[in-house]
């Protein structure tokens, strides 16, 4: 689904202003570093993976999505994902008082003396596949154009545009499918669009550049 | 969520957070220890963590060690996850690591135009301007204007390659080593190492700005 989160392109959103990197501190309030911590950790206890965390950030109204701050929704997705998978009912978060006193037998919270290694562990991707690639490095490619219901990473910018192969990755689980919960591997690639064909001819002397997407071989067909 | 002041310009100020917010944030966490979810002492080494440990020093490290040592500079790019792993960062949001290397026909810079995907392991977490919307939009459709805005310009026959962080590839921006440093160590190096040469919107420091004096 493209939405709020979608940006690639988009005009009209005003400069970047960027704080100096000399003096901007890793969390603007008391209340990210908490927001930050408290998704990590109920990421942790595993009733939900990093697409379907992306993906939960990404439903909100675009208009929420773009006037929240980061953290905001951040938020908004960890809210969303405590009460699908039912960790919370809607009660409880509506109140803050929590209905029922017994938790979940089997969920065992992550504990400080875990974390370096639950970090250090991270959460790899890539797999072994039987199926070969589909793709030979220089081939030329057209993203599909269709706008899937359901998350993607292939962005609204590059679908139906012709890139070429750059790069193989292997086999990567396909966020697409992940965030549905289903963790199956697809071939990866690095895939160059020039920005003639991404944006139009150059204008006002802007010379070509490229942009490299990765894509997953279901994105993707010969052209 | 709407009830606090935002201007569309600055919505990435946040020095002054509203406090129904802390409440709510508060709130949430409280329940959520109530209901044995989480322990808040894991939530504080988490903030400790990304907070004083993991950021942009880790990153200058393995730049500084590239321009230091030719077979390093080599694995770097070859295996990027396995040369940085050598060094001791590893694990989230770094599992897959490629670095790109700035030359003098090319330009890297990375961007995630869908969310704010970023090497945790040698960068720390990203800058509030690297997660915002005039960042994520604009990167992909006009690098040099970008740049700009950064303070850097580039020679117009420099190719740029922008990287758009859609899978769980992460990429780490191998500037150009400035001129006239041949004899430095590496912990000199590392000081003209900036984060934001790293994703590629500057280059590194060059020596007369003082910065490793």
């Amino acid at each position: 689904m493209s939405g709020g989160h979608d940006l690639g392109g988009l005009s009209g959103l005003g400069p970047i202003a960027p704080e100096p990197e000399s003096s901007e501190p890793v969390f603007h309030a008391e209340w990210e570093k908490r927001v930050f911590a408290l998704t990590m950790a109920s990421g942790s206890l595993r009733r939900w993976n990093l697409d379907e965390s992306r993906h939960a950030r990404e439903r909100q109204h675009p208009a929420d999505y773009l006037r929240n701050s980061y953290y905001e929704n951040w938020l908004a997705g960890l809210e969303t994902l405590l009460v699908e998978k039912g960790l919370l009912s809607v009660k409880e978060l509506a109140t803050g008082v929590s209905q029922d006193e017994v938790s979940d037998k089997e969920i065992t919270p992550l504990q400080a003396s875990d974390v370096p290694q639950v970090l250090s562990r991270g959460g790899p991707v890539e797999m072994v596949i039987e199926r070969g690639p589909c793709f030979t490095l220089g081939d030329r490619v057209r993203v599909c154009s269709q706008d899937p219901k359901a998350h993607t990473r292939a962005p609204v910018y590059v679908r139906g545009r012709i890139g070429f192969i750059k790069e193989h990755h292997g086999a990567h689980v396909f966020a697409d499918q992940h965030a549905r919960g289903q963790r199956e591997g697809h071939h990866l690639y690095g895939v160059a669009f020039s920005s003639n064909e991404l944006w139009g001819g150059p204008e006002n002397g802007e010379t070509e550049f490229k942009v490299m997407v990765d894509l997953w071989e279901p994105h993707l067909e010969l052209a | 969520m709407a009830d606090h002041d935002h201007s569309h310009e600055h919505d990435h100020d946040h020095t002054e957070p509203p406090g129904d917010l802390e409440l709510k944030v508060k709130a949430l966490e409280s329940l959520l220890v109530e209901k044995g979810l989480v322990d808040p002492a894991a939530l504080d080494v988490l903030i400790e963590t990304y907070e004083h440990k993991v950021g942009p020093r880790n990153g200058a490290q393995v730049v500084a060690r590239a321009w230091a040592q030719p077979q390093f500079k080599e694995w770097l790019l070859r295996d990027g996850a396995a040369a940085i792993a050598s060094l001791g960062f590893t694990g989230r949001q770094g599992e897959h690591l490629r670095v790109v290397e700035n030359t003098t026909t090319v330009h890297n810079l990375v961007v995630c135009t869908l969310c704010s995907c970023y090497p945790w392991p040698v960068l720390g977490l990203p800058p509030v301007w690297y997660k915002s919307a005039p960042y994520r939009s604009r990167a992909v459709s006009d690098p040099r204007g970008v740049l700009a805005e950064f303070g850097t310009a580039l020679d117009p026959d420099i190719e740029i390659r922008v990287w758009d962080s859609t899978s769980e590839m992460r990429y780490l921006v191998l500037p150009q080593r400035p001129q006239g440093t041949q004899d430095w160590t590496e912990v000199q190096l590392a000081a003209l190492v900036s984060r934001n040469a790293m994703i590629g919107v500057e280059k590194a420091q060059q020596p007369e700005d003082g910065t490793a004096a």
